[in-house]
């Protein structure tokens, strides 16, 4: 046979604009690849079969649950974590995204479990927009629909999502706006 | 919990994955992953080989003609979401589309594997059945095309062979004179539906309904495709009584209840979504057809 049928594979990709690799199982979920053989703990997992959202992550740009891919499939593709969401400040610091500053204004989590799947989520998905439009209730409920949070009882969080895309419009306005997170494939995080 | 191990193949050619799919005992097609990863980490399946078709260039296309709307295996649902031409010749996709799932599954999660799934909870194999649409099937022995109505067997079972790959489903287009409209309930937004309705309205060229059909979403073990003329049929389409279709149609369903729902109260949505969806139906029909 011609196509090679493996169990283990090496993995290279792009993570958080740095090129990283890893050896792998082949049933190795791309939530556990992440955290234990790339050591980045900031995605978190919850449920493990798609429903909770915690284990949200950019795959080229879209936020996908990475729980529900394996890590094989990323070969080649430029993955953004939560970890992945803040930019350089020119001053050898980070300035966190809108979207992180968004949280902590409004008080938008309490344990912080569910809070880099929402973040991820909500950063693309804003990016994704037309800034200059002032966000409706829909755009924000779709934005937040597809993540869990035990704790908020998510009036923060919709807060939150409402002042992050109020900030990214005046920021869009002064042109001098947040680089946007890798872009290759547009978001549909805001899309319905 | 993780999936058991297993072997896994990327194949670059459908011939290819073909070919591991007949050599590799108890091997299975993995698409987006939204359905078949959960079933593997909670253990309900493992699969000894998982041929992942994600490399086979080609089969991301939407084809767009006057007779309908041919989506190919890796066409996620979020491609087929915001497919202008898509909408324009069958608007029913999108109009279910929008009801499968989250956005982040949606990214992932292909139309053509959840018709492949047939879970009867899912949307698009319902609007399969109702568009009257089908899909074309690649196996060692040749390629053939298979209608809605032998594909689905039962809740998760086609009739398809271990050995096959499903390149493409066919929607056809939306009839001239006809109206169509999705709804659905769900506890919560972006999860499966307690209960979902799609209908289609066709007039006649005095604008006198001539033809109502209706396809439900966890309403039965497979898709079915029900008549509901017979409420209707004749009346002038502003006076049509679509409460009528809609009692019609709580006669016609058989659904079950489960932790969701009861089946009476499913049978309820079902009087209620077809009430619904044929009224936004019909102003699209009427639209649709020269006065
Ligand atoms: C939290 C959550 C909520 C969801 N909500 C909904 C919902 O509301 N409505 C809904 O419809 N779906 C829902 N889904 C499922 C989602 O739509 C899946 O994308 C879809 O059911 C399966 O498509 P897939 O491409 O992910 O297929 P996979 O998971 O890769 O495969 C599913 C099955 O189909 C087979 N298969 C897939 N493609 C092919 C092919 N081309 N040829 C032959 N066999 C094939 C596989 O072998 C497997 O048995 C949800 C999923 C999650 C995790
Ligand atoms: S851990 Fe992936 S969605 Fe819950
Ligand atoms: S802040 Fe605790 S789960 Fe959301």
């Amino acid at each position: 046979m011609t196509v090679s049928v493996d169990t283990e594979r090496t993995v290279r990709l792009t993570v958080n604009g740095v090129p990283r690799e890893a050896t792998v199982p082949v049933r190795r979920l791309l939530s556990d690849a992440l955290r234990h053989d790339l050591g980045l703990t900031g995605t978190h997992v919850g449920c493990e079969h798609g429903v909770c959202g915690a284990c949200t992550v950019l795959v080229d740009g879209a936020p996908v649950r990475s729980c529900l891919v394996l890590a094989v499939q990323v070969e080649g593709a430029s993955v953004t974590t939560v970890e992945g969401l803040a930019r350089d400040d020119g001053r050898g610091g980070q300035v966190l995204h809108p979207v992180q500053e968004a949280f902590r204004e409004c008080h938008a989590l309490q344990c912080g479990f569910c809070t880099p799947g929402f973040l991820v989520t909500i950063a693309a998905g804003l990016e994704a927009r037309d800034a200059a439009g002032e966000i409706t209730d829909e755009e924000v409920y779709d934005l937040v629909g597809g993540n869990l949070c035990r704790c908020t009882g998510y009036a923060n969080i919709k807060k939150a999502v409402r002042h992050a895309a109020a900030t990214m419009a005046i920021s869009a306005e002064t042109a001098a706006g947040p680089p946007a997170i890798s872009a290759e494939t547009a978001a549909e995080g805001g899309e319905r | 919990m993780k999936p058991a191990p297993f072997r896994y193949a990327d194949p670059r050619s459908v011939p290819e994955a073909l070919e591991v799919l007949a050599a590799e005992e108890g091997a299975k097609v993995l698409a987006g992953g939204q359905s078949l990863l959960p079933l593997l980490s909670m253990r309900l399946a493992a699969p000894a080989t998982l041929v992942d078709l994600n490399r086979v260039p080609g089969l991301d296309t939407v084809e767009v003609t006057g007779d309908g709307v041919r989506v190919g295996a890796l066409v996620r649902h979020a491609g087929l979401l915001t497919h202008g031409g898509a909408a324009r010749v069958q608007p029913l996709l999108a109009r279910a589309t929008a009801n499968v799932a989250h956005p982040a599954i949606r990214n992932r999660g292909t139309t053509v594997g959840s018709i492949a799934h047939a879970d009867p909870a899912g949307e698009m194999t319902s609007v399969l059945a109702l568009t009257g649409g089908s899909v074309t099937v690649a196996s060692p022995s040749g390629e053939r095309v298979v209608g809605w109505r032998d594909l689905f067997v039962g809740p998760l079972e086609t009739s398809l062979p271990a050995a096959s790959v499903v390149t493409s489903a066919f929607f056809p287009a939306l009839p001239p004179r006809s109206g169509t409209a999705f709804a659905e309930v769900a506890r919560r937004r972006g999860d499966y539906a307690v209960c979902g309705a799609g209908v289609v309205v066709t007039l006649d060229e005095d604008r006198r309904v001539a033809a109502v059909r209706a396809s439900y979403v966890s309403v039965g073990l497979t898709p079915e495709v029900h008549d509901l003329t017979d409420a209707v049929a004749g009346s002038p389409v502003e006076k049509a009584d679509w409460a009528a279709a809609g009692a019609l149609a709580r006669t016609l369903v058989e659904p079950d209840g489960d932790l969701h729902a009861s089946a009476d109260y499913r049978r309820l949505l079902v009087g209620v979504l077809t009430e619904r969806t044929l009224t936004s139906a019909a102003d699209e029909a009427v639209e649709r057809t020269p006065a």
